[in-house]
This record gives C-alpha cells, sequence and structure tokens, in this order.
C-alpha cells in the first residue's frame, strides 16, 4: 500500500472541492492529506491530495478522477522530482523545568516561535512530512496541547506545469 | 428576444431536438409548466401518476431512441422522487437530462417549505449536476447538459433551477444541437497488440455488453465474429445488441446466463471484451474467473479497463471506431476444433433445457416470441421473470430490451415500457411479475391516459421468486417475506384503471390472449399463473465459478 500525492487541477466553481472527495468517499479512496486554493488564474483551483494502494487502485483512481467534468488535469507528483511542503503549527505548554529543552529542539529544528504566553508556546515549522512528523515526535516528550497542520502542497521541478499535462493510457 | 427562465428551459429542450418530456407538476415549477401550456404544439408532455414513472419513462425512451430522455420534477418531493429513477439510469449508463425546480435562491440552505439540497443528493448518482446560478448561463448549462449526457460513457445530468431563475427574462437565441466529444479510437499501437494477440489465439470468445449498443457498433460485432470464427456470448445489459438467431451467438451469460455461453468463455483462451465491466453477476469468484484466458478489453471508460480484471491489452476509445480499425488487422480464421467444443456445449445446454408442458415460464416467453414483431421493445421488471425473459425471448433489433440491469430496480418496467413506446412508436410489451409491479402499478393510470400500445404479460406466482428461490437453495427454506399471498385481482386492477385485461392459465389460453391484447390500441393485462417453486436456471451461486454451476434442482 505505497502512498502517493497527486495534484488535480479543478474548475473554480462552487461545491467542486464536494465533487471530487465526494467520488474518493464513494470508491473507498483514502485520504491521508487535502490541501485547496485558487491558483495563478482564478478559474481554476488546485487540489493536492495524498492517497495509498496498489498500482491498480491508483490507476482505478486517476480514471475515475478524469471523468468528473470539472477536472481539468491531473498529475502525480513524485519525490525525486516535486517539491513538497507542509507547515506545522504546534501548541505546547511552557513549562519553566521543560522550557529548555523545548528550545533547544525547536532550534535543531529550526521551528519558529509565533506566539508566546507564560502557560504556552506555538511554534511553526515548513517542511517535509517526514521533517515534521520526527518533530512531533520530539514535542510528544513535552506537552502538546494542539495542533495543526496543512497537509502537503507540491509542485514539480523545472518548467513543466499541470496545464501541460494529459492522461496516457 | 428576451424570454423568461422558464421559457427558455423549454425552448432551449425544443431547440436541443427533444419533442417529449416526462414529468409532474409542483409549486417550484409551475413556471416552466406554464411554457409547456404555452409551447404544447412543439413539446408534448406526458403526464404520470408519480416521479419516479416518469423518471423511468424518461430512461426508457433513451434506451429504445439512443437519445437523451428528459424528465421534469418540482423541488423537495419531486425532485426525490426521482432518485432511484436516475440512478437506475446512471447504473445502466443511460443518457438522460432531469430538470428540477428549486426554492428561490435567496431560501436556499434555510431549509423552506419543499427545499432539497437534490444536486447534493444526485452526486453519486449523476455523471454531473448543475444549479444554475443566473438566468443568462441557464440555456448553455441546459446544452452543456444535453453533451455531457450523450458524449463518451453516457449517462444522467441533473439541472437544479430555482425559482428566481424561472422567473428571470435575459436574452436567449436559439442554437443548433449539441453535438458529442469527438470520438476516438483506442491508440494504434494498442489495437495492433490486440490483433496481435487475437491472430495467435486458438479459442477466442467475444464478450460483449451495453457499451456495443451505446456505440452503435453492432454491425462492426457481427463482422468481427465471422471474421475471427469467435462465439459470441453478451452481459444482460447487451442483449438485443446481436440478433438471437445468429450462428455464432450464444446468449447472456453470467449468473443466470446461457449454459453454453457461460462455459465457452470459461474456456476459451482470449476473451475479446467489447463494452462491458465485468460485474460480478457476470465474473463470479473473480479469482476462479476465466483463468487461463488472455483479455482484451476495449470500452470507452478508460475507469473500467482497471476495475475488477487486469486485461492482457486495454484499449480505450470508441467501440466502433476502435473495431473498424482493429479487424483489418485480423486473420480469417477457421477454429473447427473450438467449435467442435461449443456445439457439445450446446448439446449439452439443449439437454437440460426445460421442455416440461403447462404453463411454465418458459412457455410464456416462447408464447409471447411468436407475437413479437422486429421492431417490438420489450421492457422488464427485475427478479425471475426478468432472467427468463432474458434467457428466452428472441430478438433482432438493437435497443428492443428495456431493463433495468445494474441497479436492478423492481417497479423499473412499467415506467419505462411507456418510455419505450413513445421513443420507439411500436406496439410495446412489459414483462413483469407481481411483485415488481405492485411497485409502481399507478403507471397504469398513464397508460391509460396515453392510450399507450402496451402488452403486459403479468407472470404472477404470488411470491417473490427471486428471493425466494434463494431461500430455497442457501437459506433452508425460510421463506421470510416472500410470500405474498395478496388477494389483488389484477384483471379488475386493470379494469379499475380504464384498461383490459384477462386471466390465463394455459399456453394456448395465452397464445390467443396475446393476439387480443396486440389488437387492442391501449394498456392490456394478461395475467399468467404459474407456479410459485419455479426456478431461474442454471444459476451460478454468489461467488462461485463456473465449476459450482447449477443447472438442474432435484425436487
Amino acid at each position: 500500500m505505497a502512498g502517493f500525492t497527486v495534484a488535480v487541477l479543478v474548475k473554480n466553481q462552487f461545491g467542486v472541492l464536494n465533487r471530487v472527495t465526494s467520488m474518493f468517499r464513494r470508491r473507498r479512496f483514502n485520504i491521508s492529506y487535502l490541501t485547496v486554493s485558487e491558483t495563478e488564474s482564478p478559474e481554476y483551483s488546485r487540489i493536492t491530495v495524498g492517497s495509498s494502494g496498489s498500482d491498480t487502485e491508483k490507476r482505478q483512481l486517476f480514471d475515475q478522477l478524469y471523468k468528473l467534468p470539472d477536472v481539468c488535469s491531473i498529475k502525480e507528483l513524485h519525490d525525486d522530482d516535486s517539491v513538497s511542503y507542509e507547515l506545522l503549527l504546534i501548541k505546547v505548554k511552557n513549562d519553566p523545568e521543560t522550557r529548555s529543552d523545548v528550545k533547544d529542539a525547536a532550534e535543531a529544528f529550526r521551528a519558529k516561535t509565533v506566539d508566546y504566553t507564560r502557560e504556552s508556546v506555538i511554534m511553526q515549522i515548513t517542511g517535509s512530512t517526514q521533517r515534521i512528523d520526527a518533530f512531533i515526535d520530539i514535542m510528544r516528550d513535552f506537552t502538546i496541547l494542539e495542533i495543526c497542520r496543512t497537509g502537503v502542497v507540491s509542485l514539480e521541478r523545472g518548467s513543466s506545469t499541470i496545464r501541460k499535462t494529459e492522461l496516457e493510457l | 428576444m428576451k424570454l423568461s427562465g422558464a421559457d427558455i428551459i423549454v425552448r432551449t429542450l425544443i431547440e436541443q431536438g427533444c419533442d417529449v418530456v416526462f414529468g409532474y407538476p409542483g409549486g417550484q415549477i409551475i413556471n416552466v409548466y406554464d411554457s409547456l401550456y404555452k409551447y404544447k404544439d412543439e413539446l408534448t408532455h406526458v403526464l404520470t401518476a408519480h416521479e419516479q414513472g416518469a423518471a423511468h419513462a424518461a430512461d426508457g425512451y433513451a434506451r429504445a431512441t439512443g437519445k437523451p430522455g428528459v424528465v421534469i420534477a418540482t423541488s423537495g418531493p419531486g425532485a426525490t422522487n426521482l432518485v432511484t429513477g436516475i440512478a437506475t439510469a446512471y447504473l445502466d449508463s443511460v443518457p438522460m437530462v432531469a430538470i428540477t425546480g428549486n426554492v428561490f435562491a435567496s431560501q436556499l440552505g434555510t431549509d423552506s417549505f419543499q427545499e432539497i439540497d437534490i444536486t447534493g443528493i444526485t452526486l453519486p448518482i449523476t455523471k454531473h449536476n448543475y444549479i444554475v446560478g443566473s438566468v443568462e448561463e441557464l440555456a448553455d448549462t441546459i446544452r452543456e447538459a444535453f453533451k455531457i449526457a450523450v458524449s463518451d460513457r453516457p449517462g444522467p445530468v441533473l439541472i437544479d433551477v430555482p425559482k428566481n431563475i424561472q422567473v428571470a427574462r435575459c436574452e436567449y437565441e436559439p442554437q443548433v444541437r449539441v453535438v458529442p466529444d469527438e470520438k476516438n479510437a483506442a491508440k494504434d499501437i494498442r489495437i495492433a497488440e490486440a490483433a496481435k494477440c487475437i491472430n495467435e489465439v486458438e479459442r477466442p470468445y467475444i464478450y460483449f455488453g451495453g457499451g456495443l449498443i451505446s456505440a452503435v457498433a453492432e454491425s462492426e460485432l457481427t463482422e468481427l465474429c465471422e471474421k475471427i470464427d469467435a462465439p459470441v456470448g453478451c452481459s444482460f445489459m447487451g442483449l438485443s445488441g446481436m440478433p438471437t438467431d445468429h450462428p455464432k451467438f450464444l446468449g447472456m451469460q453470467g449468473m443466470h446466463g446461457h449454459y453454453a455461453s457461460s462455459m465457452a468463455m470459461h474456456n476459451a483462451d482470449c476473451i475479446i471484451a467489447l463494452g462491458v465491466r465485468f460485474n460480478d453477476r457476470v465474473t463470479g469468484n473473480r479469482a476462479k474467473f476465466a483463468t487461463t484466458a488472455k483479455i482484451v478489453h476495449i470500452d470507452i471508460d478508460g475507469a473500467e479497463l482497471s476495475k475488477t480484471v487486469n486485461p492482457a491489452h486495454a484499449l480505450r476509445g470508441d467501440l466502433k471506431l476502435t473495431l473498424q480499425k482493429l479487424i483489418p488487422q485480423l486473420e480469417q480464421k477457421n477454429n473447427a476444433e473450438w467449435w467442435e467444443t461449443i456445439e457439445e456445449l450446446r448439446r449439452e445446454e439443449k439437454d437440460t433445457l426445460d421442455n416440461r408442458d403447462g404453463m411454465t415460464p418458459r412457455k410464456a416467453i416462447l408464447t409471447l416470441n411468436k407475437h413479437l414483431a422486429p421492431g417490438t421493445p420489450v421492457a422488464t421488471d427485475v427478479g425471475q421473470h426478468q432472467m427468463w425473459a432474458a434467457q428466452n425471448l428472441n430478438f433482432k433489433n438493437s435497443r428492443r430490451f428495456i431493463s433495468s440491469g445494474g441497479l436492478g430496480t423492481m417497479g423499473f418496467g412499467l415506467g419505462a415500457a411507456i418510455g419505450a413506446q413513445m421513443g420507439s412508436g411500436e406496439h410495446a410489451v412489459l414483462v413483469t411479475g407481481d411483485g415488481s409491479f405492485g411497485m409502481c402499478l399507478n403507471e397504469l393510470a398513464t397508460a391509460v391516459s396515453q392510450k399507450t400500445p402496451l402488452v403486459i404479460l403479468l407472470l404472477n406466482n404470488g411470491v417473490l421468486g427471486m428471493v425466494r428461490q434463494w431461500q430455497t437453495l442457501f437459506f433452508d427454506k425460510h421463506y421470510s417475506n416472500t410470500v405474498l399471498d395478496r388477494k389483488t385481482d389484477f384483471i379488475k386492477l386493470a379494469e379499475a384503471f380504464g384498461a383490459e385485461g384477462e386471466r390465463c392459465t394455459t399456453p394456448e389460453e395465452l397464445d390467443a390472449a396475446l393476439g387480443r391484447a396486440f389488437e387492442t390500441k391501449g394498456p392490456y393485462v394478461v395475467e399468467c399463473l404459474i407456479d410459485k417453486d419455479e426456478f431461474v436456471l442454471p444459476m451460478l451461486p454468489p461467488g462461485g465459478s463456473m465449476d459450482d454451476i447449477i443447472v438442474k434442482v432435484g425436487d
């Protein structure tokens, strides 16, 4: 069950995210992360979604996506030829006993402090999913109050874009 | 010229070649009904007894003609009553355009009277749907809906039109009818690879489905099977795509398919699958399905190529165009040895055929066959009668079997038969059972009002026979809620609706009754009493393989 990331360019219309995720739900494709936003053109939105499955299941997912009239193009983004980032906000308890350890860990991961009170600290970190997972894992030694992460955004390296992609069989 | 949104809906339907719509009025669609009144000379509206019947009628019209069927309903319950009809069309890839009214856009989302989120509800059962945002985009939305409904793999499209859009006015310019998206053959390289594979095999089997009928590729199929000397079978949805008496045709295959057809597929070294989706009712246990065969799968929908079986050769493209390119690359074959096996299978099938005297289901359908013209559309409901019809009906022309295959909708038949009759202009037939007929028999009122020339062959066994069959075989004869034992007098019922009818108990009576029924210019119910313990055979048990096929059941 290999994980993969796919970028989907869709018409920027009311309810389009629902159409796409509804297909995932009814065909029982897993969604591990999902981001959506307007693109360089207001006509289009870009959905970046993580899923998992066999090659056949992946093929099936792409074919089903391709059939939605609002979907303009689809591209799988591989680790080796794309850049992928995620942003994490993490709020931990500001405990005098662990304060310096938290600070050291944050420095090691180059996490930025974006909110600081007597009771809590919010840190921000941007990076690969693995890096963020690793940072959260370290933070579990302290008291995590809450976490929010954006899910992956990803672009292909070089000058080629999703707009020039056509699904081939 | 400036028109109201309601007028634009009707004008655009006419512009798109629509000559009949099925529907039911209501508060949030009343403006469209006012326009239908205004333009009634150009567009016929058929009022049904229930919106579900209207949806099935639009579906039956589309199956019989290949043109999109159009159904109109009001908001709320009118829209939700369409849902089963839309889902039926979706599962069988039938082009349909459904138009629903809705409350004023300003009231959407407030749970107003008869407001329902019908685009949300129908999202998984439509190819696409719309909620119209402004009157200016209304005509183009309808045009796009027609285009989507018929392009590639056909399907239903729903357009939800809030009341304010029906009232608002804007310029309307008639346009020409939309054409489907450009059709393409599969890639040349894929066709060449498939040709090489087919040229090397000795026991080819052609298996076609509803996609062949949608692609109008019936003549290419005949050419193909004659060139490579292959037996042909079809899925339930493929029925009528090839004349039943064609010497290479073995009949339907699958759970209740013909023995020879199913066994031939099982023993083939190559299955050429045309516009099919290898549904579970066809394959049984997928792990044991046609393990020795190479599969060449051609379909317009790429998603079908990767869904259930992994074909050796997957060709995505229009079936007609792809076959036209493929056939010239194939060698003329003579598979004499393979045909010996096939003929042996045919003999075995013949030996197991049910030739009992008396009013057996098979006799009933064979008697019906004598009365069918090449163009007669035969609709069915769902259950045992549907399978007996599928196994034994004789078809000459394509698009003449009107039945709910994918969703298996009991209650589909009567509405669909009315639509198929209107689309084809032929005297139509409905084969139904007492269970299915009981679900939507209110549409008898529609058939009477429309003076629909329709023969209703009602196989009455007093039970829900298909479920009963399973209960007999797999549930220790626990006949839980399948014994109807109702006191309905179907002949009096037909008369109460203003139709005619008669009851028969022997094949001879049936023959005479059908003669009278086909002479009648309106709906005519022929009730045929059959035994409650009749089986549909052969039967491939659910999840079984061809080794588990049941051809006869002892006492």
